[in-house]
């Protein structure tokens, strides 16, 4: 990896922050396009009721339940993937950290609204608390999902803290008031004092250790909300591990992606390299076929017995009515993509960038075909498959979710920096651990600036 | 309950009773009597309240356990009219899509029509009530399973997790009795509300005024009958009384998915519109 000049870093990373330009605004004002499409859907179902959308008495969850499930995917993925990559101590995850962290907040804000889009009464959203009976998965998914906000929020601002010093005095003087009362409030008096230092470094360390299962419990916890029933395709011991995995897998790959993006358009060519791309994209040939292990799996054990039950769904899922869904998941969501990734030819930035997409996408597919199918085969009437087909609503309000990710994104790197500059600086000094790494940095900068 | 399957000692201190279904149904108004007050009492026209809720969850305690619901389903003399569906969609002011006591048709391979008729369960283990986050739905100690919709928020969950996907989503707006002193209770959610869950109440609303469920009443075929486990009666339209063991144990009644432990308080005698007689 070349090392880069620190000057270069804070440029780079500090950059977003400067910059607006009329290209910013126009992608800013397109997402904004779509997040105010689904606004209106919202409106309209808020009005309404959940008959706006394709459910009936069947398939009364779709779309929305998919969501919850992709979007926390996506956000605990990306979570557990930089308390690994911090754990571990691998050199470059530097330029990745505060990217991999923004996703999981990003996203688990989006998936999280899910559930409360999902109610029949969402007014009454707050029984939950009022009524709270420990005894139901839903009141569990309530409380791992709470906690794991904490998390993810603690788990992104700590290593922030002496970003914020960085911006407080770098560019206090230059920006707006409320962005200088920002910076000062939210770096907690960072002035790099050896006992700062020491601090910060085991408060991200337990974070680190801590969100893994913190973050594990959030897609076991969903995954119950199906097991705990006798439904078939559902009714499985595997589906924990199953939901986490494929979080971690969905999660890596959104990184990839949303790291493409913010590499050409931030200018980070330096410090996100190729290299980047390929480690992470040996890591999602490992997920991959990890994912179409626990498939085979599933679907070896099922298959050979053709219950009553499950026999339907196989044949739905593999043969039937949604078996394109299935198989384009399948090989343009898995085995395509991790072959592009693994051989040499395509393993290269947009290689490896078009097979994380793939991924991505075929990994909401897979939750469609999770949740969907379960109910679509009545467990009272042989024969009977009810079609779900989703509403305008529910697109806009999926799509506007979709958008809220980069949305949000944006206008974080607006205020903040993109790479975590502190621990990149110290890497570059010669903090080799992690411990160390996350202490170091910025020392000089929020000193002088004094 | 098993031994009463096996018919082997049904009723402490007598064989079999000589119980008319006009004395049983006395007695059922009888047992009632604290539901009934809570009926009649609030004829007001307020949108189910918070208060009134909580007043039921009393009532209900108060009553106690005098009789303990049950259902038995004759299938041998089901002919798949729906007249139970019918009745009771227009007496619970159901749409189409909400069928509480749902007929399902099966034809053999000679072409032969037979019947299954699928009812809430009235589950001992109901595996809605363990998943409702809310509490929203209960079980009286009358064994009956209701829904509070005051307090349903509407998840769906207790629609996945019902093995008899006896449970039904109010998409639309419910239709409204013309009766200007609508009162929904969960003993009887008429007019239901949009946004949450309804299911069969085994017409508990009925059993405190001594009338049998209005699907009972309305089967020509007099194959549903309403059943009470301490009393061991069942019956049905025809006035025609029977002792609940016996006739189970006679008739070789069975439970729908039994091996999934709720057990159900819904025996079925299989068959397939048979000649009977009785």
């Amino acid at each position: 990896m070349t090392t880069t000049a620190a000057p270069d870093i804070r440029e780079l990373a500090m950059r977003p922050i400067n910059q607006g330009g009329w290209r910013w605004w126009t992608i800013f004002a397109a997402l904004t396009a779509v997040i105010a499409w689904g606004a209106a859907g919202l409106a309209v179902q808020f009005k309404d009721g959940l008959s706006v959308t394709g459910l009936d008495q069947h398939v009364s969850w779709g779309f929305y339940i998919s969501n919850l499930i992709f979007f926390m995917g996506i956000s605990y993925g990306a979570a557990i993937a930089s308390a690994i990559l911090r754990l571990t101590d691998v050199p470059w995850r530097r330029g990745l950290t505060r990217m991999l962290e923004s996703i999981g907040l990003a996203a688990a804000l989006a998936g999280a609204a899910f559930p409360v889009f999902d109610l029949g009464r969402p007014d009454r959203a707050w029984y939950l608390i009022r009524y709270g009976q420990v005894g139901s998965p839903v009141v569990w998914d309530v409380i791992v999902v709470t906690n794991y906000l904490v998390a993810v929020i603690l788990f992104l601002y700590l290593p922030l803290i002496p970003d914020f010093a960085l911006c407080r005095d770098t560019i206090g003087a230059k920006v707006g008031k409320v962005r200088r009362f920002l910076y000062r409030v939210l770096s907690l008096g960072w002035s790099g004092r050896p006992g700062q230092k020491r601090v910060l470094a085991q408060s991200i360390t337990v974070m680190s250790i801590l969100i893994i299962p913190v973050a594990a419990a959030v897609p076991s916890v969903l995954a119950w909300l199906f097991s705990v029933t006798v439904r078939p395709g559902w009714n499985s011991t595997i589906f924990a591990p199953y939901f986490v995995l494929g979080a971690v897998f969905s999660g890596v790959a959104a990184l990839v992606v949303i790291m493409a993006v913010f590499r050409k358009a931030y200018h980070l060519e330096a410090i996100v390299t190729e290299r980047h791309f390929k480690m992470l994209g040996y890591g999602l040939i490992v997920l991959g076929c990890a994912y179409l292990y626990f498939m085979i799996s599933e679907y070896v054990t099922e298959g050979y017995k053709m219950s009553e039950e499950t026999g339907p769904q196989l044949e739905l899922l593999l043969t039937g009515d949604l078996a394109w869904l299935f198989w384009l998941f399948t090989i343009g969501g898995i085995i395509l993509p991790v072959l592009v990734i693994a051989l040499p030819p395509t393993r290269n930035i947009p290689g490896i960038t078009v097979a994380a997409l793939a991924m991505v996408l075929g990994m909401y597919v897979k939750r469609f075909l999770i949740v969907v199918p379960g109910l679509a085969e009545s467990i009272i009437e042989t024969n009977t498959m009810t079609v779900y087909h989703p509403t305008w609503v529910e697109v806009a309000i999926t799509a506007a979710a979709a958008a809220a990710i980069p949305w949000f994104l944006m206008l974080f790197f607006r205020l903040f920096p993109v790479i975590s500059i502190h621990e990149y600086e110290a890497e570059l000094e010669g903090g080799s651990s992690a411990f160390e790494a996350a202490g170091s940095g910025a020392v000089p900068a929020a000193a002088g600036g004094k | 309950m098993d031994e009463r399957q096996q018919g082997e000692d049904p009723v402490p201190g007598g064989e079999r009773r000589p119980l008319s279904r006009r004395r049983l149904l006395g007695s059922l108004g009888v047992a009632a009597a604290g539901m009934a007050a809570a009926t009649v009492i609030p004829l007001s026209q307020i949108p189910v309240a918070e208060t009134k809720t909580e007043t039921h969850g009393k009532t209900n305690q108060a009553a106690g356990s005098k009789r303990q619901w049950a259902f038995v389903i004759d299938l041998r003399r089901c002919d798949g009219c729906k007249a139970c569906t019918d009745a009771c969609q227009k007496e619970h002011y159901l749409p189409k899509d909400q069928e509480w006591i749902k007929v399902l048709k099966s034809t053999d391979d000679a072409g032969r029509n037979s019947y299954f008729v699928r009812i809430c369960n009235m589950c001992e283990n109901p595996p809605c009530l363990k998943v409702c986050p809310t509490a929203a739905t209960f079980k009286r100690d009358d064994g009956i399973v209701l829904v509070d919709q005051s307090k349903c928020i509407g998840c769906r969950m207790c629609m996945v997790a019902c093995p008899y996907e006896a449970r039904y989503f109010n998409y639309h707006e419910p239709l409204k009795p013309k009766t200007p002193f609508a009162n929904p209770m969960p003993e009887f959610p008429v007019p239901q509300q949009k946004g949450t869950v309804g299911k069969c109440i085994l017409c508990v609303h009925n059993a405190e005024k001594g009338k049998v469920p209005f699907c009972v009443e309305a089967c020509t075929m007099d194959a549903l009958y309403i059943a009470d486990l301490n009393s061991d009666v069942m019956t049905n339209s025809s006035s025609q009384t029977y002792q609940l063991s016996k006739f189970l144990y006679d008739n070789d009644a069975y439970r729908y998915k039994e091996e999934l432990n709720t057990s159900p308080r819904v025996w079925y005698v299989a068959g397939h519109g048979q000649d009977l007689e009785f």
